[in-house]
């Protein structure tokens, strides 16, 4: 975590947010935009409808290289690292010994080496981790030269190939090595707002030069941290540090899809013979989607009770869904309540609001298929 | 012709005779961003100068909504159920959320007016 009293980073993009009428508020140490003039709901649409662009600059990009470097990674997290296709982007977590959750990360097969993706608010930890953990032969560059943008929406293929044309068949979780215009950059068709998309990494001199052609496309609008936060939570995405933690498994989180076939049956990554179990015996509590029936939304940390007032669970992220235009809430509950449909009463402000169990998405995932 | 006073914490209250209607200010909205909720006061219940008498929610949190001074609730704005933009739109006008009896009418002249206000938020600035 870090420390308030330390002064805050800046991303390349920080003069732009500021012309651009950004609200700058504290985050993971940086100094980002929460919002821009036009607000969250309409930046949360517009992304869901044209294309929003995000300074993600603040999260970590890692390079891991090295002889084996693959099955090095698999000792530290349980997806299948080997298993990633050339250019492949496989979304994993970084686990504890007791299989508690370190961070969530991207991890692409880049040819000659992987290409990490991680949370700014781990991303020290992180690498302070993957540079005690893995063997020698393993280095460890973080890539604090680059900046990170993420260019989201159903618009996002059409504005981006305009400058790659390559871009708009670039399959789901790949990734690329090219240029933009003169630029170098690293494309991922990737994100985190449930939406079609990418992230394009660029060296942080020419951040703010790439991030001002993008932003004069007609359909591209500059979009904040507030609403990344509503789509992502619209899109049933995990946030660390409220749905998944070190106490929290990829089980209990509703992440067992990232368990790799083979990982499950070999084992190897830390925690294994916890979530074997799990998975096995099943887990007492689950990552369950929750929509209130009234309009208040209900916000971490509110209190889930059953309809004798015992409480069965807390609510890990809520607020309003602009879609979905009304309360979503992501928590855990006990596994019995955990069934899309089952009634559930959440305790806002001392007062009891019914709420039902959803399936995930609230929003439907408009992924690029092909 | 009512009197409009301003709190510390963005509520204002205009002052009509021995009645008061409550609403956030323009600045208040404006930092809040896009309002998503508002939970108003029960019609009958006694609110309390600098106690919380509502409560409205932006996309990203929930805040107290403070009584300027004490009072009765009397009638609140229901349209703000349907319609909680309508404080962003009109935070000092349509937006106003509830309307009390002053019980503690030497309470306003702690109020600050609007010039007080305004200076008070370009020191806020």
């Amino acid at each position: 975590m870090s420390d308030p009293n330390e002064p805050l980073a800046i991303t390349p993009l920080n003069a732009l947010h500021r012309e651009l009428g950004g609200k700058l508020v504290p985050f993971a140490g940086y100094e980002m935009p929460v919002q821009y003039p036009a607000g969250i709901l309409k930046e949360h649409t517009h992304t869901r409808t044209k294309a929003g662009l995000f300074d993600v600059s603040h999260m970590g990009q890692v390079r891991l290289r090295g002889t084996g470097v693959a099955a090095a990674l698999e000792a530290l997290v349980p997806g299948d690292i080997q298993g990633v296709a050339l250019e492949r982007i496989r979304y994993t977590l970084l686990l504890n010994a007791k299989g508690g959750i370190l961070d969530d990360l991207m991890v692409t097969n880049a040819g000659d080496h992987l290409f990490l993706v991680i949370n700014a608010g781990c991303k020290h930890t992180d690498i302070a981790h993957l540079r005690r953990e893995l063997p020698a032969g393993i280095t460890v560059e973080y890539l604090d030269d680059r900046a990170l943008l993420a260019l989201q929406g159903p618009a996002a293929a059409a504005v981006l190939a305009r400058f790659i044309p390559s871009a708009a068949k670039m399959p789901f979780m790949s990734y690329a090595e090219t240029k933009f215009l003169g630029l170098s950059v690293l494309v991922t068709r990737s994100g985190y707002t449930g939406e079609d998309g990418y992230e394009i990494s660029v060296a942080n001199t020419e951040a703010d030069e790439l991030a001002r052609l993008l932003l004069a496309e007609p359909e591209v609008d500059p979009v904040g941290l507030g609403a990344r936060d509503s789509l992502r939570l619209e899109a049933g995405l995990c946030l660390y540090g409220h749905e998944i933690d070190e106490t929290t498994t990829p089980v209990e989180a509703n992440l067992a899809w990232t368990l790799g076939k083979r990982r499950r049956a070999e084992g190897g990554f830390p925690g294994y013979d916890i979530i074997k179990e799990q998975l096995d015996k099943g887990v007492s509590r689950r990552r369950v989607g929750i929509r209130p029936d009234g309009k208040a939304p209900a916000r971490d940390g509110t209190q889930i009770v059953d309809s004798n007032g015992r409480v069965i669970g807390v609510i890990t992220s809520g607020g309003f869904g602009p879609t979905v235009n009304g309360p979503v809430a992501m928590g855990y509950v006990e596994t019995a309540f955990a069934a899309p449909g089952t009634p559930l009463t959440l305790l806002v402000r001392g007062k009891a609001h019914p709420a039902r169990i959803s399936e995930l998405p609230f929003v439907k995932q408009n992924y690029f298929r092909g | 012709m009512s009197e409009i006073r301003f709190t510390k914490d963005h509520e204002w209250i205009a002052v009509d005779g021995d009645t008061g209607v409550v609403g956030i200010t323009d600045y208040a909205q404006h930092a809040l961003g896009d309002i998503v909720f508002i939970e108003l006061p029960e019609i009958g219940r006694q609110v309390s100068k600098g106690g919380e008498a509502a409560v409205v929610e932006s996309v990203k949190a929930a805040s107290e909504v403070y009584a300027p001074v004490d009072g009765d609730v009397i009638a609140v704005n229901n349209e703000l159920a349907e319609e909680p933009a309508r404080v962003n739109a009109d935070a000092e006008g349509a937006g106003w959320f509830f309307k009390i009896k002053i019980v503690t009418p030497a309470q306003l002249a702690e109020l600050m007016d609007k010039a007080a206000y305004q200076t008070y938020l370009e020191g806020l600035a």
